[in-house]
Parts: C-alpha cells; sequence; structure tokens
C-alpha cells in the first residue's frame, strides 16, 4: 500500500482524526475530506455534540495541518437531502420513526465518498467507526462489532456488503477508546478532549416536530384508539409519537398506556397496555447481507432491534424481499423505520428496515 | 511536484522588486506616518509617494486616493459612505446581480436599513446593458455600482456607459476596478465615474491594502470612525508596507503594463485554443472578446468542477472553480446562473486566471493536466460518451 491514496473521512472527533493518523502511519497517501451536508450557518451557534459543525470542520482542517495532508470540504447537500433528510421526513410522515444516521452511512459516508474516492484516484474511504472488518485471503470481507462494546457502532454498518468492505478501513475500529485518546494526545492533535457527537446533526436548535413542519409536514390532532377501535382522546399531531412511548399521552387509564401502533393516513394513533407494546416478531424489509446473501433459507441469529439493544434469539425466514424474524421472546417497541440488525454471535450477518405489522396496525 | 498558479483572480505572487520596495518598511522605517518627528516623517513620504504613483496610475488626483484594508473595504466605503452621507434623502440603491459579495452583500445590509436595492440582470455573456440600468434609476436613486471587470469570467462591463448614464441622472457612480485594474488601461481623469475601488494583492502587491478614489466634490461618510488619517475617510494607522506596496505595483504597471498583459493574453490564448482543440463538449463561459486578457472559464461537460479542481491540485495546478461557502466547500457559481447558465453545466465550470511569471512550458503541461483529468473523470460518468464510442455504435 506504500504510497497508495485513500481518503480519510473528517469529522472534526478524535475517532477520524486518529483514523487518519494511522492510515497515514502505514504509509498510506492519505487525503483528509470532510462533507458539507448542510447549511451550517444554521446550524453552528452552540451545537456542540453533533455531527459537523462549521467548528469541527475547522478542527478537521487543523488536524489536517498537523499530519500535513491536504484537506478538502466536499459539497455533499444535494446528496444529503435527497438520501437522508427528504427519506427522513417521509417515513415520519408515515408513522415511523426513522434512523438517519444510518442512511447517512450508507449513502454518504460510503457509496458517495466511494465515488469520489474513485474520481480522486483513491483505493478507498477509511473512518473512525468502532467496528471491525475482517479481510479474507479470497478477498471477501466479514464485519465484527467493535472489542469496545461502549462504542461498537456495528449496528449502523449492517447494510455494507463484502463488496464495498474491501474498500473501506476503521482504523480505530479495534480498539478502545481510551487508547485513541492517548494516541490523539501523544500526536499532539488537539482534538483528543472533545465530546462525542450523538445528536442528529441537521435538526437544530427546535425540535425534531418543528423541523418536519419547516420540511412541509402539517401537524394535526387526531384521535387516540384503543386496540378495540374505541375513542381515548385527542393526539397532537403523529409526528409527536413514536411506537413504544408513555409519556406525555395525556390520557387517563386504569393502567399505563403506550403507543401501540400510529396510522398516519388516517392520522390516527392506537394505545394499548404495556403488554400490547410486545412483539413476537418482525417484518423487515429492504434487506441486506454482508456476505450477499442470507445464510439459509431459515436459520438462526441475535437480532438487535435498535441501538443499544441487547439482541435477542431469533429464527429469521426469508420470505421473498423481506425477512419475517420471530423473537425467543417478546421485545418491546420494535419501532418502524429502525433497522434491525441480525448476528451470529459477534459477526453481523446483514438486517433490514422494520415495516408495520399488519396485524398491530387497525 | 511541479506547481503552476493559474489562480491570479483569486490574489498574485508579490513581485521581487515590490518585495525590495518594502524592505526598508520591515526594518528602519518603522514611524507611525501621523508622528511629526523623524520617524514619522520619512514614513510619511513613503505613503505619499506611493499615492501618487497611484494617482498617476489611475489618471487621478492623490488627494482623491483613500487607502483601506482591502477591495472589500473600499467597496463597503463606496456603498455605505454614499448611502449614509449627510443630507442623503435618497433610498435606492442599483447594481448588479454579478458583483462581488462585497457589494451585493453591503446591498442586502443596507436593504435591512430601508433602503432598496435593484439587482440588474445580465445579458448571457454575463455582462451588464447600459439600458437596463437606464430603466432601474428611479426618482430616488442615489448609487449606481457596477464592476468594472468580472472576477469569474473576465467579462468587462459598459463601465463609460453606465457611468455617462448615471451622471445624467445626477446619480453617483461605483465602479468595482479590482480585477480589472492593470489589465486593461482605465483613465479616471475622463472615466464618468465617481467612485473606484483597487486592490493590492491582485497586482503582485500585498494583501491587507486597498484603496478607492473619490472624485473631488464627493462626500462620503467614513464607515471607520477614528484618528484623522485620509483626511478622516478611513480612521487608523496605515498598513505602510502594504501602501508602499501597492505604490510600486501600480508604478511598475504604468512603465510594463502594455508589455505584461499582451504576454499574458498570448499565453491565456494558448491555453484556451489548446483546451478548445483537444477536449470535446467544452462551455466557454462570458464574452468571447469583451473580457480580461488574463481570465478564461470554462464548463467541463459531464463532470463536476468541485472534482477538476480537487485532482488538479493534486497535480499542482491552481485554479478556481464556483463560489466558496462558509464550510470552505463550493457551490455552483451565482454569477454563471445569472448569466442563464444551465445549472449542471455551471456546476461544471472552472475559471483559470494568468498573470506575472507564468511561461509556455506552464501553459503546455496544464494543457495535458486539464485533460487527463477531464478524460479520467468522464471515463466515470454514466453520462459521457466519448466520440469514438459514439462512432463505434
Amino acid at each position: 500500500m506504500k504510497g497508495k491514496r485513500i481518503l480519510a473521512a473528517l469529522s472534526g472527533g478524535v475517532d477520524s482524526s486518529v483514523a487518519a493518523l494511522l492510515m497515514q502511519r502505514e504509509g498510506w497517501e492519505v487525503i483528509g475530506i470532510s462533507m458539507d451536508l448542510y447549511d451550517f450557518s444554521k446550524v453552528t451557534k452552540d451545537r456542540a455534540g453533533t455531527c459537523c459543525t462549521l467548528d469541527d470542520l475547522y478542527d478537521a482542517r487543523r488536524v489536517c495541518d498537523t499530519l500535513d495532508i491536504p484537506y478538502y470540504v466536499l459539497n455533499m447537500r444535494d446528496e444529503f437531502r435527497r438520501e437522508v433528510i427528504d427519506p427522513f421526513v417521509r417515513e415520519y410522515s408515515t408513522g415511523k420513526t426513522p434512523n438517519p444516521c444510518i442512511l447517512c452511512n450508507e449513502h454518504l459516508k460510503f457509496r458517495a465518498l466511494l465515488r469520489k474516492a474513485d474520481e480522486l484516484g483513491a483505493e478507498g474511504v477509511a473512518t473512525g467507526h468502532y467496528a471491525v472488518i475482517r479481510r479474507e485471503p479470497s478477498g471477501r470481507c466479514r464485519l465484527f462489532c467493535a472489542p469496545d462494546e461502549t462504542k461498537d457502532q456495528s449496528y449502523f454498518l449492517f447494510s455494507l456488503e463484502s463488496e464495498r468492505l474491501r474498500r473501506i478501513f476503521f482504523p480505530v475500529g479495534g480498539m478502545h477508546k481510551d487508547e485513541v485518546r492517548r494516541i490523539a494526545s501523544e500526536a499532539g492533535l488537539l482534538v483528543f478532549e472533545k465530546r462525542e457527537s450523538q445528536d442528529i446533526c441537521f435538526v437544530t436548535d427546535d425540535s425534531y416536530t418543528e423541523f418536519l413542519n419547516r420540511s412541509g409536514i402539517k401537524e394535526q390532532e387526531g384521535r387516540f384508539l384503543d386496540r378495540g377501535g374505541n375513542v381515548l382522546g385527542t393526539h397532537k399531531g403523529v409526528l409527536r409519537y413514536t411506537v413504544g412511548q408513555r409519556r406525555g399521552l395525556g390520557i387517563a387509564a386504569k393502567e399505563p398506556l403506550y403507543v401501540v401502533a400510529i396510522d398516519a393516513e388516517k392520522n390516527e394513533i392506537v394505545l394499548g397496555t404495556e403488554d400490547d407494546t410486545l412483539s413476537a416478531s418482525a417484518t423487515v424489509g429492504r434487506v441486506s447481507f454482508v456476505s450477499g446473501a442470507p445464510p439459509a433459507r431459515e436459520f438462526r441469529a441475535t437480532a438487535k432491534v435498535r441501538y443499544r439493544h441487547p439482541g435477542e434469539g431469533a429464527t429469521v425466514r426469508v420470505e421473498g424481499d423481506h425477512l419475517r424474524v420471530a423473537f425467543d421472546s417478546p421485545q418491546r417497541s420494535v419501532t418502524p423505520g429502525q433497522a434491525l440488525v441480525l448476528y451470529d454471535g459477534k459477526e453481523v450477518l446483514g438486517g433490514g428496515w422494520i415495516e408495520w405489522e399488519n396485524a398491530s396496525r387497525s | 511536484m511541479r506547481r503552476i498558479y493559474l489562480d491570479h483572480n483569486a490574489t498574485t505572487p508579490v513581485h521581487p522588486e515590490v518585495r525590495k520596495a518594502i524592505e526598508p518598511y520591515l526594518e528602519e522605517q518603522f514611524g507611525n506616518p501621523s508622528s511629526i518627528h523623524w520617524a514619522g516623517r520619512d514614513v510619511r513620504k513613503g505613503v505619499e509617494d506611493a499615492r501618487q504613483e497611484i494617482a498617476s496610475f489611475f489618471g487621478c488626483q492623490p488627494l482623491e486616493v483613500v487607502f483601506t484594508s482591502s477591495g472589500t473595504e473600499s467597496d463597503n466605503l463606496a456603498i455605505k459612505g454614499i448611502a449614509y452621507r449627510k443630507g442623503n434623502g435618497g433610498k435606492h440603491i442599483i447594481t448588479s446581480q454579478v458583483e462581488h459579495p462585497a457589494v451585493i452583500n453591503a446591498c442586502r445590509f443596507l436593504e435591512t436599513q430601508g433602503f432598496r436595492v435593484t439587482y440588474v440582470p445580465v445579458n448571457r455573456y454575463g455582462i451588464v446593458e447600459p439600458d437596463s440600468v437606464r430603466r432601474a434609476l428611479a426618482g430616488d436613486t442615489i448609487l449606481v455600482s457596477v464592476m468594472y471587470a468580472n472576477n469569474e469570467t473576465g467579462d468587462i462591463m459598459p463601465v463609460p456607459e453606465i457611468g455617462t448614464i448615471a451622471r445624467e441622472a445626477g446619480v453617483v457612480m461605483h465602479t468595482d476596478a479590482v480585477q480589472a485594474a492593470g489589465k486593461i488601461p482605465i483613465d479616471f481623469g475622463t472615466l464618468p465615474v465617481d467612485l473606484l475601488t483597487f486592490s493590492g494583492h491582485k497586482v503582485n502587491a500585498l494583501k491587507g491594502a486597498g484603496g478607492l478614489i473619490v472624485r473631488k466634490g464627493i462626500e462620503i461618510e467614513a464607515m471607520t470612525h477614528g484618528g484623522h488619517q485620509e483626511r478622516g475617510r478611513r480612521g487608523g494607522t496605515e498598513n505602510v508596507a502594504g501602501i508602499v506596496a501597492m505604490g510600486k505595483s501600480f508604478q511598475l504597471l504604468q512603465s510594463g503594463m502594455e508589455k505584461e498583459v499582451a504576454e499574458t493574453r498570448r499565453l491565456r490564448d494558448k491555453f484556451e485554443k489548446g483546451l478548445f482543440g483537444r477536449i470535446p463538449e467544452l462551455v466557454l463561459n462570458g464574452h468571447p472578446t469583451q473580457r480580461l486578457p488574463n481570465t478564461v472559464n470554462i464548463s467541463f461537460r459531464f463532470v463536476e468542477g468541485e472534482a477538476m479542481l480537487l485532482n488538479l491540485d493534486m497535480m499542482g495546478i491552481a485554479c478556481s472553480s464556483g463560489s466558496a461557502c462558509t464550510s470552505g466547500s463550493l457551490e455552483p457559481s451565482p454569477i454563471l446562473l445569472a448569466m442563464g447558465a444551465d445549472p449542471t453545466d455551471a456546476q461544471g465550470a472552472l475559471r483559470f486566471s494568468l498573470g506575472w511569471g507564468i511561461t509556455d512550458g506552464d501553459i503546455e503541461y496544464a494543457i495535458d493536466a486539464v485533460e487527463a483529468v477531464v478524460n479520467k473523470l468522464r471515463a466515470l460518468s454514466p453520462l459521457y460518451t466519448s466520440p469514438k464510442e459514439a462512432k463505434a455504435r
């Protein structure tokens, strides 16, 4: 790899900075890049803790100065709107609770950046994600959880197939965060003390609802129903609720009520008891597998239904282009719009997106 | 790696003679030009000699030259200085859609302060037509501001005609001549213009110094209040080295501009012909002839300007594309969009601007590099079919 060129995607944080540094130490010609995804002039005020503000771009630029490598900010606003924000808004308007960070990973951090890598004559892209890619002699790539379980980001990466993983590098993926900070500090990268990023970067000072309202999604009051179709009260608009939610419903009942289903078309929200939020199974669409295909028509796996979900044993059946995932014991808040990711031990097999169960919709 | 600088409209290298001229001001000539004593006196002489050189270059009076920190400050001083001058009754300003951000954003600010601004359009070559300025005039118009030459296309605007229209209407005329100065002859003495912006670093002097020529009798309100420097029109201790550098640059231009420009034009034409002769599907942005001798702006169809710029940078060739936003990333040029360019073409536009120090060898190397990059990127583009492939079908 001596002298071969690689793009390092820099967020301005410590992980991606160290990723760039490690690639350079391995002998790659590293080109630092950041993505301009959104009108930063609207996002910068007091947005410590998000992915990529103007201040973060400044930090990324200074890291590249320290590494003595070129740094470019690529304008990817059109792609971001098309591939992340529009679907985010669309999903919300169908009552789902989407996960824009996975869409951003899939479409921008990897697909679009690999295209940029082609344009700039680079072999691939290195990022600061916590996950491990194992490259087998056959050329096939497998994806595993990070050893630092508190940092593991493999959930967000399930949609990368082997073919794409070949051109992707996670230099800090196998490390512990402390070690990454230590390397940054020793190398004089001034980002070693920075806080973690967490919020959704394009939802600015105001709430999701306000963001969605500005994006043209109008809120309308509607009816809360019970499982039998009886009216329980009035909700403030489906955008404000998510499946499994208990707080803020404003309905007095004998036992606590939870959101069980959201029908955006009818503008109705179904409430039920805690037990009603349990799902024995999930239907998953837009499926992908790291190896390119499911291991069998029917197989066992550990299913995670959201980031930080501990995972539950499940029997997975392939049904056309969907998966039917039957959990060993019923799971709480299996939320349409979120990703369901399948693991075999530490290995990511693949996953897809949770859809509405017809049964729970009515 | 070989490095070729084809971005002289952004800034220019410092001329060795300019460097020599400022050396004393970085050493023993450290005084404050406002001081009465020997230390100030000598430095004051340097500043006033520079003012004289610049006045002589532009054909104005030395006392009409006001030194500022930049072209941007000069534009702000001109526009806000007229808007806020004492006894100003009018509230309407005319400018164009293709001005530099220094002018556009000064006008946008004034719009928040109760002024009305008309941004007149340009024709398909990017040139402001005098008639559109005439039509925009209102009873309370106080200022017309139209640039002398455009930074992105190099288009030369009919400033004498527009100035005549303004003068007939009794309206103050400002022109941002930052790009034009030193590339085409300008004679402030006969030009129907009241305020003219210039800058040092575009003419091989230093960054951090510019100026505004204010015709005698035109009152402007100061924007930087402070000491009595520049006759109260711009407070603050003078950037002596920057001013001396500008003086030297314009002095060099006064004697050598014709020759310098002829050589730049020859190399620019060679570059342009080379590219158009060897690469298909190019679009020239701007006027074919009514254009600065150093600038060429080309859209390379089926490729993005950003990808071209980055690849050329990695090959040591500096040029520019679109306009940089706050983040440092690129957006399609609003100037090309105002000209009615196809947005996709605008995205694929690159500006090459030549200047002092470029050789034939540089140009040949640059043509080869641009051709190689375009071919590589078009090979990756799903939209492009090369003429060879098209024939084979």
